[in-house]
C-alpha cells in the first residue's frame, strides 16, 4: 500500500492519458487509481493495479485481454458488487460503493433462475427492487419482440437454447432502462454464428438507446466490431497495455469484419496483447 | 453487502451440475418415476394388479392355507370393511394425530436449523456430529424413558416423532441450503437486494428440491416411529392394534391393519411425488 502510493504519480500521469474518454464528451464513469489485490495461500496476486479509466456517456467501450488480465475484476469492481483494494470508481459523479440502479449488468452464461419460466424472470429486477413492472410492460413486450422471443414467455431456461437465453437475458436487463450496462463475456459460451447474431443484436440496441456499454471479452473481432474504443489491459498485475479508438463506420456489417481496414487493427491489437504495449512500428 | 462476492467471481455455468448431491437420497427418485403414458398401459398394470391379488386368494383357497397363518385376500378385504369404523378408525385417528403434530414440530425446526447453520460454516461443523447422532440413533428407543417421564399420553409418542423426523429433514435441507451458487447471488445483488430477498428468491428456491426430499424422507421415518412407538407405550393407534390382534390369532385384522398402514404409506409418497413435480422438477 504506502509503496504504491510513492509510485502511484509517476505512472497515472501515463495512463490517464491513455484511459481518457473522449474529448469534450460528458463523463457517465470513472475508474480512478483503481488496485484490486487478492489474497491466496501463496501471497497477493495483484488483479489490477493502480488503472484510470473514463468512460463517456453513450460510448461503447470494449475490455479486451487474455485470461486473468483482470477484466472481469475491473467490471465487477465497476459494478459495485466487488470490494476494490485501493482507489475508487464514480458513476454520474459520485462513488460506487455498492450495487447501483442505474447499472445493469449482463453474466458470462446467461445466469438465468432455472425455477422460473421466461416471464417470471424478466420480472425478476423489479421484484428484487419491488417496484411495479405494470408501466414497463409495453416495454418489455417490445424488448422480447426486438429479441424475437415473443411466445417464449412462458418456457423455462432449459427449453430455451443458448442464444436465446442470452437475449432473455439482455431483455431482464434492458426491461427497468438502467443507463450503463456492464457485460461480463456475454457471448463467450455461444457458438460462432450465434455470436455474430449477439454482436448485430447488441449493436442495434445500443445504437437506438444510446446506452452507455462497458463491454468484456477476450475475442479480438468482437472487441473492434463492437467498439468505441477496444482497451487492451495487460496481464499481472491489470494495467491498461493501449486503447485503440475504432472508427469505422456504424452500422457496421459482419462483412466488415474481413475488410483490409478491419484485420489490419485487429493484428494490431493482437500485437499489443502478445507484447503486453503498444509499439506503433510493429504492423 | 454479501462477503461471499467482495474477494471472489463466481464461476458459471456450474448451476444445475450437481447431480451427485450428498443426501440419503436423490431427487430423481421423486422426479423421474414414470406414470402410465395411456389407457393401455394403465389397463396392463390394473390387469397385473388383479392376477397377483387373484393368485394369491387361489393359492390359499386350493391349498387351504390356515387364516392364522395367512388370510386369504377376499377376507381381509371383508374385515376391513367391515371393521373399519367400529375397530380401527379411532387408532388411526390417533396414529395420524401424534404423527403429523409430530411432523410439523420436527419438520420445521429441522428447516429451520438447517437454514440457519448453513450461513455459519464453524457452527455448522460443531452440531453436525449431534445431528448424525440424531439420525443413526433409532428414536423408538428413547421412547420408554420418555413414558417413564411424562406417562403414556401423546407427548412422548409426538416427541420421538419430532425427534426422528427433524433430524433427517435438516441433514437433506442444509445439503440444499449449502448450494450456494454465486452467479445467481450476483445478480440477485445487482439488483441491490438484501441478504432476506437472496434467501428468499435465490437460496431457499435452489435448496427447495433436497428440502423435499427431506420431507418425504422424514415423513417416512415418522410413521415407522409413530407405529413403533405404540408398540412400546400406548393404549391407542395402529401399531397397539397389530400386537393386539397378533395376540388374539386375530389375522384378518392384523393385515387389514397392515393393509391401513401400506395405504398411508403409499399416501405420503404419491403426495410427495407430485409436490416434486410441481416444484422441483425444474432440476432434472
Amino acid at each position: 500500500m504506502a509503496q504504491d502510493k510513492v509510485t502511484a504519480p509517476l505512472r497515472s500521469t501515463r495512463s490517464s492519458s491513455v484511459g481518457a474518454a473522449p474529448a469534450n464528451r460528458e463523463i457517465a464513469m470513472k475508474v480512478d487509481h483503481v488496485s484490486k489485490h487478492y489474497k491466496t495461500n501463496t501471497g497477493y496476486v495483484h488483479a489490477l493495479e493502480d488503472l484510470d479509466l473514463e468512460i463517456a456517456k453513450g460510448e461503447f467501450v470494449c475490455i479486451l485481454g487474455p485470461s486473468g488480465c483482470g477484466k472481469s475484476t475491473l467490471l465487477w469492481g465497476m459494478s459495485g458488487l466487488h470490494d476494490l483494494t485501493s482507489g475508487q470508481v464514480m458513476l454520474n459523479g459520485t462513488p460506487v460503493l455498492g450495487p447501483r440502479s442505474e447499472i445493469g449488468m449482463i453474466f458470462q452464461e446467461a445466469n438465468l433462475l432455472p425455477w422460473r419460466n421466461l416471464h417470471q424472470n424478466i420480472r425478476f429486477p423489479f421484484e428484487i427492487k419491488k417496484i411495479d413492472s405494470a408501466p414497463y410492460e409495453k416495454r418489455i413486450k417490445g424488448l422480447l419482440d426486438e429479441v424475437g422471443l415473443t411466445g417464449f414467455e412462458s418456457k423455462f431456461p432449459r427449453e430455451l437454447s443458448g442464444g436465446m437465453q442470452q437475449r432473455a437475458s439482455i431483455v431482464r436487463c434492458l426491461s427497468y432502462d438502467p443507463d450503463v450496462i456492464l457485460m461480463d463475456e456475454p457471448f463467450g459460451a455461444l457458438d460462432a454464428f450465434t455470436r455474430d447474431e449477439m454482436n448485430l443484436l447488441i449493436q442495434k440496441i445500443w445504437m437506438e438507446t444510446g446506452k452507455t456499454i462497458i463491454f468484456v471479452t477476450h475475442n479480438v473481432t468482437e472487441a473492434i466490431f463492437l467498439a468505441d474504443r477496444v482497451v487492451v489491459m495487460t496481464p499481472r498485475p491489470g494495467r491498461l497495455a493501449h486503447v485503440f479508438p475504432i472508427e469505422l463506420p456504424r452500422p457496421r456489417t459482419i462483412e466488415q469484419t474481413f475488410s483490409r481496414e478491419f484485420i489490419e487493427l485487429v493484428l494490431k491489437i493482437k500485437e499489443t496483447i502478445v507484447r503486453g504495449t503498444f509499439v506503433p512500428s510493429s504492423v | 453487502m454479501a462477503s461471499e462476492l467482495r474477494e471472489t467471481i463466481p464461476t458459471f455455468g456450474e448451476s444445475g451440475k450437481e447431480e451427485n448431491d450428498v443426501g440419503l437420497t436423490n431427487m430423481s427418485a421423486l422426479t423421474s418415476a414414470n406414470v402410465a403414458k395411456s389407457w393401455g398401459e394403465v389397463g396392463l398394470i390394473i390387469l397385473v394388479a388383479v392376477i397377483v391379488v387373484g393368485s394369491l386368494e387361489f393359492v390359499c383357497r386350493v391349498f387351504d392355507v390356515p387364516t392364522y397363518t395367512f388370510p386369504r385376500p377376499s377376507l381381509i378385504a371383508t374385515t376391513l370393511w367391515h371393521n373399519f369404523r367400529p375397530l380401527y378408525a379411532h387408532h388411526l385417528w390417533v396414529t395420524i394425530k401424534v404423527l403429523t403434530i409430530g411432523y410439523l414440530i420436527g419438520g420445521s425446526i429441522g428447516i429451520l436449523l438447517a437454514a440457519v447453520i448453513t450461513q455459519f460454516p464453524f457452527v455448522e461443523k460443531i452440531i453436525t456430529p449431534y445431528i448424525l447422532l440424531l439420525v443413526m440413533t433409532p428414536m423408538i428407543a428413547l421412547v420408554p424413558l420418555l413414558v417413564q417421564k411424562m406417562g403414556f399420553g401423546l407427548s412422548p409418542r409426538i416427541i420421538a416423532v419430532a425427534l426422528a423426523v427433524g433430524p433427517m429433514v435438516m441433514i437433506n435441507a442444509s445439503t440444499g441450503f449449502r448450494r450456494t451458487d454465486l452467479a445467481k447471488i450476483a445478480l440477485a445483488r445487482s439488483y441491490g437486494a438484501s441478504t432476506f430477498q437472496i434467501f428468499a428468491k435465490v437460496r431457499f428456491p435452489l435448496a427447495l428440491p433436497m428440502i423435499i426430499v427431506g420431507l418425504m424422507v422424514g415423513a417416512i421415518f415418522g410413521m415407522l416411529t409413530a407405529v413403533g412407538a405404540e408398540f412400546i407405550a400406548s393404549s391407542e393407534g395402529l401399531g397397539t392394534r397389530l400386537a393386539f390382534f397378533s395376540s388374539r390369532i386375530k389375522m384378518a385384522d392384523f393385515w387389514a391393519v397392515i393393509v391401513i398402514l401400506a395405504t398411508m404409506g403409499i399416501l405420503i409418497y404419491v403426495f410427495f411425488f407430485w409436490v416434486g413435480k410441481k416444484w422441483a422438477s425444474w432440476q432434472s
